[in-house]
């Protein structure tokens, strides 16, 4: 992908109308698909008998093609927001839809399944596997999908060079570098073609260099049709995107269309010549 | 997912995690392996010692000085006294004919060869004693009446002392000393291995006159009276009693064979719960090792059990996962376990004798089987019920 020409008009095209809309309208995708919506999705949970808030009836559409940030400072509930979306965690009352599916009243082994097919996650943690190499690891999800044999490994080493991992299929977590380990885990996050790409804080445990890196697979996909949602607190992360939804307090205060995009492959460039002018 | 899919998962999740699957095994192999090993020791020597006594010959009546059947376990608090020959004579005329009584003195004797010497114990009696002391002949004879009347120093050798001091030689009409008196060997025996008394290859018999005359004694602590017909046993206890009451009263216990294996299979049964005790103790020690290791990865695997919910695995690709991973480790363990076991109870069969039995293989692999998957199990069952953002977090 090193290879791709970036072509600046064809991104600002791609961006919905540049003027901001009030959130939560309905007509927000126009044309394009609704991936994903919260409906007055609110979340309430007991800590230290303390009743928390965490998300008040949020309101949320993603549409199919879009790269979206989920903005916040820390405890703002932009996690809750992601994994109760991601169905990794269920909300206290509203509905979320997937595809047009609610997945509201799904049992557990359902919710499975719809992770598996149509939602793939990349976490801050990377969530690998330990002692077990980047091939296994992407290949998971299609073991649970019911994928066999060869199509499995052949499928998980494209994602990995997709990646442009494909020269490290055998390494183990512990061999790889932060950077590395998060491309792993989005090829995991890639494998099973899901309808969505959820990423949480993918750049916040690694270096700047290697952030970029990532953010420029994130931005690499999206142009090639994936739907992408990165929560941060970072704003230089979210002005990757092409949309900004601002969290405070549980609530989306701000949800606005991104106008000088960050390029993070030029943000790469830029640093490049950086490095080779101090040498 | 098919079921074939599961097993593939759980390996590789083994394959993936050695050292934890080693020490599982570990103790499950340790506490299967004790087990087994522990009890085919206690049962072996039990085997070994009734067997013993039962191949003493048929039809034996034992009578030893002192109370011992008063209840205190041992010479009651008159006086401690002996036999002399005048009461194995007293019993032999007073009996019927085919009574035959054999008065046994044992005692420890030193006999050499030239400057080859082995320390050894003597086991006398008169020329009845091959009903008590059954032993096969591979050479010469035993000793005659007239030679238990002369007091003859003539000697048969066990096995074990025959190779020590005539290493592949025909010992017969050779000369040995013991005690450093010079006796004439006028037989030797096959071996026949341990016994009630010790080591019956490590013996030499002779006359008990002989070896009384050798310790400086008139005194012997055991008649051995061999009854003809199974029926008179009874009776004959009853004769012996009276015949020896004049002189001794209650200070006198007489014991049939069968009574006598009630008492040593009563004493060894108590041997062999002791072993079976420490065995426990083993599996407990295993089984807390177990429990450890498991205890122990469950974050770790609560962690990899929400990384599998995230991308799609069901409860049941979980449970299947892990039951088969806690199974194989326990089973795989458990076999290792009984192959150590048996194996060792093999390698101790020089030292001790020892009976590998089956309740004992049983227990120890369904107790370490159990500890095992249930530890295996039963936190990864907690942690599919979880939701998969919570198992992520653990901690």
């Amino acid at each position: 992908m090193t290879n791709d020409v970036p072509n600046e008009t064809m991104e600002a095209g791609s961006a919905p109308e540049a003027n901001e809309a009030p959130p939560g309208e309905e007509e927000r995708c126009g044309e394009a698909r609704v991936v994903l919506e919260a409906r007055d999705v609110s979340k309430r949970y007991i800590l230290e008998q303390i009743e928390v808030n965490a998300l008040r009836s949020v309101d949320l559409q993603v549409c199919e093609g879009q790269m979206l940030a989920i903005m916040g400072p820390s405890g703002s509930g932009k996690s809750t927001l992601m994994h109760i979306v991601g169905l990794l965690d269920h909300p206290t009352t509203g509905t979320v839809t997937i595809d047009g599916v609610d997945v509201s009243n799904m049992e557990p082994n359902e919710l499975a399944a719809t992770r598996n097919k149509r939602i793939g996650f990349v976490f801050q943690a990377f969530n690998l596997l330990s002692r077990t190499n980047a091939a296994a690891n992407v290949e998971l999800p299609l073991i649970y999908a019911g994928v066999l044999g060869a199509a499995r490994a052949k499928r998980a080493r494209e994602a990995l060079v997709r990646v442009g991992l494909g020269d490290r299929l055998d390494h183990l977590p512990n061999q790889l570098s932060g950077g590395q380990q998060q491309r792993v885990a989005i090829a995991r996050a890639l494998v099973t073609e899901p309808s969505i790409v959820l990423a949480d804080e993918p750049t916040g445990n690694l270096d700047s260099r290697s952030g970029m890196e990532v953010m420029h697979i994130l931005q690499d996909l999206n142009r090639q049709g994936n739907t992408i949602v990165v929560v941060t607190h970072d704003e230089t992360v979210a002005r990757h995107a092409e949309r900004i939804v601002h969290l405070k307090d549980g609530r989306i205060v701000h949800d606005e269309i991104v106008q000088d995009r960050i390029i993070a492959e030029d943000r790469l460039r830029e640093l490049d010549a950086e490095e080779a002018a101090e040498e | 997912m098919s079921f074939l899919e599961a097993f593939r998962i759980a390996f590789r999740a083994l394959n993936a995690n050695k050292v934890r699957a080693a020490l599982t095994m570990l103790g499950v192999i340790i506490g299967v392996a004790a087990v087994i090993l522990l009890v085919a020791i206690g049962t072996g020597v039990q085997d070994e010692v009734t067997g013993a006594v039962e191949g003493l010959g048929s039809n034996l009546i034992f009578a030893f000085p002192g109370d011992f059947e008063g209840g205190g376990g041992g010479p009651g608090g008159g006086l401690v006294r002996s036999f002399t020959l005048d009461d194995s004579d007293l019993l032999q005329r007073r009996l019927p004919e085919s009574a035959r009584v054999v008065p046994v003195f044992q005692g420890p004797a030193s006999v050499s060869v030239g400057n080859r010497e082995v320390r050894t114990t003597i086991a006398a009696g008169n020329e009845y004693a091959s009903e008590v002391f059954t032993a096969d002949y591979l050479g010469g004879r035993d000793y005659r009446r007239s030679e238990v009347s002369a007091a003859a120093r003539v000697v048969v050798l066990g096995s074990r002392v025959r190779d020590e001091l005539f290493p592949f030689q025909d010992p017969v009409d050779q000369t040995v000393d013991v005690e450093g008196l010079r006796f004439t060997v006028i037989g030797h025996v096959a071996a026949q291995g341990g016994s009630l008394t010790g080591d019956q290859d490590n013996q030499i018999y002779m006359p008990i006159t002989t070896a009384q005359r050798i310790y400086g004694t008139d005194e012997f602590s055991t008649i051995v009276i061999n009854v003809e017909d199974a029926g008179d046993i009874e009776s004959t206890q009853r004769q012996v009693r009276q015949i020896l009451q004049g002189k001794f009263g209650d200070d006198l216990s007489v014991f049939t064979q069968e009574q006598t294996l009630g008492i040593l299979s009563q004493l060894l049964g108590t041997l062999t719960f002791m072993l079976a005790g420490i065995a426990g103790i083993s599996l407990l020690v295993g089984g807390i090792g177990i429990m450890n290791i498991m205890l122990v990865s469950v974050t770790e695997r609560t962690r990899e059990i929400g990384i599998r919910k995230a991308v799609g695995a069901k409860t049941y690709d979980i449970m299947s996962q892990f039951v088969i991973e806690a199974v194989t480790l326990s089973v795989a363990g458990g076999a290792v376990g009984i192959a150590l076991g048996w194996a060792g109870s093999l390698a101790l069969r020089s030292f001790a004798p020892t009976v590998v039995t089956a309740w004992a293989v049983a227990l120890a692999f369904m107790f370490s089987a159990a500890v095992g998957i249930f530890f295996g199990v039963y936190p990864a069952y907690r942690a599919s019920r979880l939701d998969p953002i919570e198992a992520l977090r653990y901690e």
